[in-house]
């Protein structure tokens, strides 16, 4: 009870004191998960509006996979991207294992099928109405795609917030492909994982809420954009 | 040629015919109402028509170009018309952007989308709920916007489903207003599908009776509701006595017709010893306490078997030999103080029955 206490106070004193190494490893933390929900966004958003708005054989099967992979273990996903960029993988010659390249490759595998998934679903909230006034009015297909979108904000949102807490959050992947190298690819996780194992819980303490804080301000920032 | 023409277009869902064969011609500038009762297939014949789904067969031309299967022409025909669906729905944003989505789509410049926004919203009483969000809108509300929204485009051809359906009274006659409107000063061609008869007689030019997905009978709304062509027709258009019986005499175009024993005169050019219905509405069928000397042929006596109130108007059911409807106005209902078992003289001229074939 005492090391929770003592925890507690010195996550504080680091984080009020802006501690250069736990700020540089949350900074990475944040770049690293932020660029790799933005690139899955990039991908799913208009993925997910046009296996919406197709109809084609084999459409309940994808979003079926898609769905499964939704609880896909972030150590398989590690295992696959290391198999392909370890130094005898057939990327080997690239030279990114243990790179933030890698990991933000890693995350982009991960939290993919969970975006697009949730994506999907929320524009299958939509009002079939909603797309026949779009129609009805002219729009074309990608005007009607956009309106959707904007139609099914909140939920999509929530799809992107989704995403991007997979990806923050996970370590299995980060300590596989990144190796938790100091100043290099050191995040938030790998880093509690660590020092939990060398008994620095309070180190650990303070990095966990960090990591629960950025989670809280994105969600905050988040839903003030939707609600505009 | 016609603005819109289709050639036997049918329309199915899951094997089943929702539209069989549908061969219609609308015509620039004219106000044409598809009317029928409900599952007849109008929503199903309006969005075709509106180019919003794709018909199992058969071809649908705008403005002499088949647009049936091209989605470029498609969507250019369709930037040329707009469609009010049956149960609106507004976009999640305000009302002014809701309006200006139309125009938007097609890139028009922002001064000319504020100045047709503003003009639509004027024409249909919106524009102090601006800056609402749509989503707040009452149901009545809802549908003006909807109409706005859609004339905001300036459409060459406005489709309308069942523009008042689930609507309050004064909503109703607001809508109608509104349309009435349009339909005088804007020179749109109108499409609109209504399950009231009324109102598609209030508005419209043509008339299309549609009843199990197939076209029965076009005409002016005079036509549709005098002269129905089938025993079906004329129930739906509301004539509610329909008598069978059998030619038993004719004098050039005066027939009698014996109907349950009881003689008919009316004018038709149906043959000796056919059998046909008469349709009388009951709006032609007047009553009196007494027997009056009249130009009219028919008049029998009988008893008031049942009355019926609506609001200004009484129904009143009378035993004549056959039963025969009378719409009667509350007042005269009053002044001739007819009651269930009164006797009462029922007349109605010749000329107000209408003969049709029976088909057995």
């Amino acid at each position: 009870m005492t090391e929770l206490w003592q925890g507690l106070v010195k996550a504080v004193e680091l984080i009020i004191s802006l501690d250069p190494e736990v700020m540089v490893v949350a900074g990475r933390s944040l770049r690293i998960s932020a660029t790799s929900a933005t690139i899955a966004a990039l991908i799913c958003l208009p993925l997910g509006s046009f296996i919406h708005c197709h109809r084609f054989p084999g459409k309940r099967l994808l979003i079926n996979i898609v769905q499964t992979l939704f609880s896909i273990p972030t150590v398989a996903v590690g295992l696959f991207v290391f198999v392909l960029f370890s130094r005898a993988g057939p990327l080997g010659g690239l030279n990114l294992m243990f790179t933030p390249t890698v990991m933000i490759l890693g995350q982009v595998i991960l939290i993919t099928p969970v975006m697009l998934g949730l994506t999907i679903s929320a524009l299958s909230g939509v009002d079939k109405a909603i797309t026949d006034t779009a129609i009805a009015l002219g729009a074309s297909g990608f005007q009607m795609a956009v309106i959707t979108l904007k139609e099914a904000r909140y939920a999509v949102v929530a799809a992107l917030i989704m995403g991007f807490g997979r990806a923050v959050s996970e370590v299995g992947l980060a300590l596989m492909v990144g190796g938790n190298i100091k100043g290099f690819t050191r995040t938030l996780t790998t880093a509690i994982s660590l020092e939990t194992s060398k008994g620095d819980l309070e180190l650990s303490i303070a990095l966990g809420i960090i990591l629960i804080s950025i989670a809280l301000i994105i969600n905050i920032a988040l839903n003030r954009i939707q609600q505009r | 040629m016609a603005l819109i023409e289709t050639i036997d277009l049918q329309q199915k869902y899951d094997k089943q015919y929702i539209l069989k064969s549908i061969d219609l011609s609308i015509n620039r500038n004219e106000v044409f109402a598809l009317i029928g009762p409900t599952g007849a297939g109008k929503t199903t014949l309006i969005r075709l028509l509106a180019l919003l789904e794709l018909p199992a067969s058969g071809k649908i031309y705008f403005d002499r170009i088949d647009v049936t299967h091209s989605k470029r022409l498609r969507l250019e025909a369709r930037r040329r018309m707009s469609l009010v669906l049956q149960k609106p729905v507004v976009f999640n944003m305000s009302v002014f952007d809701n309006a200006a989505c139309g125009l938007r789509w097609r890139h028009e410049n922002r001064e000319a989308i504020r100045q047709q926004v503003n003009s639509v919203l004027e024409l249909v009483g919106m524009a102090d709920y601006k800056n609402r969000n749509a989503r707040t809108l009452s149901g009545g509300e809802t549908q003006r916007l909807a109409i706005a929204r859609a004339l905001a485009v300036k459409p060459e051809v406005l489709f309308l489903d069942e523009p008042t359906a689930n609507l309050d009274p004064v909503s109703i006659s607001k809508i109608e207003e509104i349309l009435a409107h349009i339909i005088r000063e804007q020179k749109t061609t109108v499409v609109m599908a209504t399950h009231d008869m009324a109102q598609g007689q209030r508005l419209a030019g043509r008339i299309a009776v549609l009843m199990h997905g197939e076209i029965l009978q076009i005409g002016s709304p005079g036509d549709i509701f005098s002269l129905p062509e089938s025993r079906e027709l004329a129930e739906f258009v509301g004539v509610d006595n329909i008598l069978s019986g059998v030619i038993v005499a004719r004098d050039d175009n005066l027939v009698t017709i014996d109907v349950n024993g009881s003689l008919i005169q009316a004018i038709s050019n149906y043959g000796l010893g056919e059998e046909v219905h008469a349709l009388i509405r009951p709006e032609d069928v007047t009553l009196a306490p007494h027997k009056e000397a009249s130009s009219a042929r028919n008049t029998f006596e009988g008893r008031i078997a049942r009355i019926f109130s609506l609001g200004p108007l009484s129904r009143v059911e009378v035993a004549c030999g056959f039963p025969l409807l009378s719409v009667v106005t509350k007042k005269s209902a009053e002044d001739l103080s007819l009651t269930v078992g009164k006797k009462v003289y029922a007349t109605f001229k010749a000329t107000a029955i209408h003969i049709i074939k029976r088909w057995n």
